[in-house]
């Protein structure tokens, strides 16, 4: 399902690219990184500290991926905007880089000590289980934001974002845009050399949009190259990785377009990727001629859908995920009821927009300006 | 200690003088010996042909210019780390500098407005200071450069992470640093200012290590370091010299580096650290120091770019050039040792 913050997130995945060729110096690099990255545990607007006053005042512990992207961050900020309205003593704490659950581990031991009544968690891994497995036995109601847990009644309910919805709204608007013209189609995904759920997840979704059978529920590139679409006939002209970042999604749609000229729809993984893929098609001048499908919802990359780099990008609410889970926490310590998933899913379902300029038939779209308002990032 | 202008600095002993006229190994041997950046000009021209049977499209003049395109980021840096690896040490902090250098250019600009010129300028003083660090924790506190670089590639790519808080900055068409971006068409080849900056780069260093005293120096201290203490080089200065200079090659890269991203993104060249060392490793310059020539390096990030390229086009899974590129490593560290031992 979601995970879509792995998109986002830099650091050590993205290192093991493409010269895992000098292995032993791959390996020592990183580990380096591991040490690296910024802020751990920061004390967000801390809770012990914050007036013992006010008996009725409820202790939640946000405890994030990371604090090195934007994506985190809006959760961060809204989760803190949410406390604030809902008289509720929030800690936030966060790992040091991907993959680093000791010091989620730490907090969540600290929630329990400090008597919180539920945690937020984005999961760096499957050894933060045993700790939040405390938790609920202690009483705390455990809420898994963007990812679910492995498995996931490690937590009580994940609030998550769809991204097959998200890669589908995409391919949907893609094959209705296409007005029943050949689509030769360029696959920028985020890796070769790893199985990301975020990454097959929006792939298959594209690809399910336009109505072609991805052929295979876990790998990337399993469909027919050719066949036809909703709308007509197609060819997939390339799969290529982009480590989800700008450059990447160059050298990606650069090789994409040497290999096929007649390239007219662009899927991205996410907007770094897309943004890379314009750079590419602006020096081939080929700029406005392809259409580009981009997930995400930042607030930089609604202007790209503005100004047209973009003919359109999928939103996703980082900050929503976390804010309704302040939000229902706070209202469950309160004698309120349960959050409950969304009908016909496993999560509870944030939500996936679709942001374009020009309306289709068929396809609800959102107006950039609309969108701004619910967008992440600065 | 013999040190002969054509960079190969490895001695010449009575030796191999007298294994000279025997077999047609030994006659290779010699021939790779004397032209370090000979086998990897082989690969490439190999490469180059194999690929142009796969796929006809790779020997347009349009994808050729890709290819030069893609590289230059790469092959700049990898010109730093060749002045690094000859001095025998390695630099793993190279691709963590050039994305801060990146970021702090373009954040100049974009939210401080600075001039472009200025920022550029403060920009490569970033990445000349950064290498300054890394340089003097080498030759003051004596601590091997692996470990150096190892510890400073964290503490550039954090520094990088706090000052650009996770997001990309996306310059202004015109802007002054994206003139590594600018195209001079002649037919259908699209050469970027930025590939000819990278050119350039190769001839100044090439140049300055072949021509002038502190090329040889930097040889020498990269063969031997007691001789040449012996000899009178003031070995800690090469050795400073060598990681600043290489903050040169590092600004130049990130300013091609804005040009090809658009603005600064904190994710992008992310890869560049070990993608230097292969290109560096593949172009024959030896691991061990004072061994190799600068262009071997443009030829070694040419080679990966190359397969990149060639199996894309080729329909290949991209797993297949990863697999690539890493037989061309060991094949390439394989050839180094057969060309240093003395007995073919």
């Amino acid at each position: 399902m979601n995970h879509s913050d792995t998109v986002h997130v830099p650091n050590s995945r993205r290192q093991v690219g493409r010269t895992t060729a000098a292995a032993g110096l791959a390996l020592c690099v990183a580990t380096a990184l591991a040490a690296c990255s910024s802020s751990s545990t920061t004390a967000g607007s801390g809770s012990s500290s914050s007036s013992g006053s006010g008996g009725s005042k409820v202790g939640v512990s946000l405890i994030l991926k990371t604090l090195t992207n934007p994506y985190f961050v809006s959760m961060e900020n809204d989760a803190k905007a949410a406390a604030a309205k809902d008289n509720v003593s929030l800690t936030v704490a966060a790992g040091t880089k991907d993959g680093d659950t000791q010091t989620q581990i730490s907090a969540i031991d600290n929630a329990i000590s400090r008597g919180d009544k539920g945690i937020l968690i984005t999961t760096n891994g499957d050894a933060v289980n045993a700790a939040l497995n405390q938790a609920k036995q202690a009483g705390l109601f455990v809420i898994a934001l963007d990812t679910s847990p492995n498995p996931p009644s490690t937590a009580d309910i994940t609030f998550a974002t769809d991204n097959v919805q998200a890669g589908k709204l995409d391919g949907q608007y893609a094959a209705t845009a296409l007005g029943g013209k050949p689509a030769v189609i360029a696959m920028l995904d985020l890796f070769n050399n790893q199985v990301v759920s975020v990454d097959i997840d929006r792939d298959h979704g594209f690809l399910q949009g336009l109505g072609i059978n991805p052929g295979s529920t876990t790998q990337n590139g399993q469909e027919a190259k050719t066949g036809s679409y909703s709308g007509g006939s197609y060819t997939v002209a390339c799969h290529q990785p982009t480590q989800g970042a700008i450059d990447g999604g160059r050298t990606a749609m650069e090789n994409c377009l040497s290999a096929n000229p007649n390239i007219n729809v662009v899927y991205a993984i996410n907007e770094p990727a897309a943004e890379g893929a314009y750079n590419a098609l602006k020096a081939a001048g080929k700029a406005g001629q392809v259409a580009i499908y981009a997930i995400d919802g930042s607030c930089a990359g609604l202007k790209f859908v503005t100004n047209g780099e973009f003919t359109a990008d999928v939103a996703q609410y980082p900050g929503k995920m976390a804010s309704l889970g302040v939000d229902s926490i706070a209202k469950l310590a309160r004698g309120g009821s349960k959050p409950s998933v969304t009908t016909g899913k496993s999560f509870y379902d944030t939500g996936t927009a679709l942001v374009a300029t020009k309306s289709v038939s068929g396809v609800t779209i959102q107006s950039p300006t609309d969108a701004a308002s619910a967008c992440w990032g600065s | 200690m013999t040190i002969q202008s054509s960079g190969d600095t490895a001695p010449v002993t009575a030796e191999d003088f007298l294994n000279r006229p025997a077999g047609i190994g030994q006659r290779v041997h010699s021939v790779l010996h004397r032209q370090p950046a000979l086998s990897p000009a082989i690969v490439l021209l190999l490469a180059g042909v194999a690929f142009a049977l796969l796929n006809s499209r790779f020997y347009s003049l349009q994808n050729l210019s890709l290819v030069a395109q893609q590289v230059a980021v790469v092959g700049a840096l990898a010109a730093g780390q060749t002045l690094v690896v000859l001095t025998a040490g390695i630099d793993l902090s190279i691709g963590a500098v050039m994305v801060l250098a990146s970021l702090v250019m373009s954040k100049l600009v974009f939210d401080s407005h600075v001039n472009g010129l200025l920022a550029l300028l403060i920009g490569a003083a970033v990445a000349i200071a950064a290498q300054a660090v890394n340089g003097l924790l080498v030759t003051r506190i004596k601590l091997p450069p692996f470990i150096v670089t190892l510890g400073s590639l964290s503490v550039f790519t954090a520094i990088t992470l706090i000052y650009a808080k996770g997001q990309t900055i996306a310059l202004q068409p015109g802007s002054f640093l994206l003139w590594t971006a600018d195209t001079i068409s002649i037919g259908s080849l699209h050469v970027t200012t930025g590939v000819l900056l990278m050119i350039a780069l190769y001839a100044v260093l090439g140049f300055a290590l072949r021509y002038t005293a502190w090329g040889r120096h930097l040889y020498a201290v990269g063969d031997d370091v007691e001789a040449s203490r012996l000899a009178g080089i003031s070995v800690s200065r090469v050795l400073l010299s060598a990681y600043m200079v290489a903050g040169l090659a590092i600004a130049v890269a990130a300013w091609i580096l804005v040009g090809r991203v658009g603005g600064g993104d904190p994710n992008s060249g992310i890869n560049a650290n070990l993608e230097s060392i292969t290109a560096v490793v593949i172009g024959g310059t030896s691991l061990f120091g004072g061994r190799g020539v600068i262009f071997g390096s443009l030829i070694g990030a040419l080679i990966v770019q190359v397969f990149d390229n060639g199996l894309a086009l080729a329909g290949f899974d991209p797993n297949y050039q990863v697999l690539a590129v890493g037989l061309l490593v060991i094949a390439a560290v394989s050839v180094d040792q057969w060309i240093r031992s003395v007995k073919a």
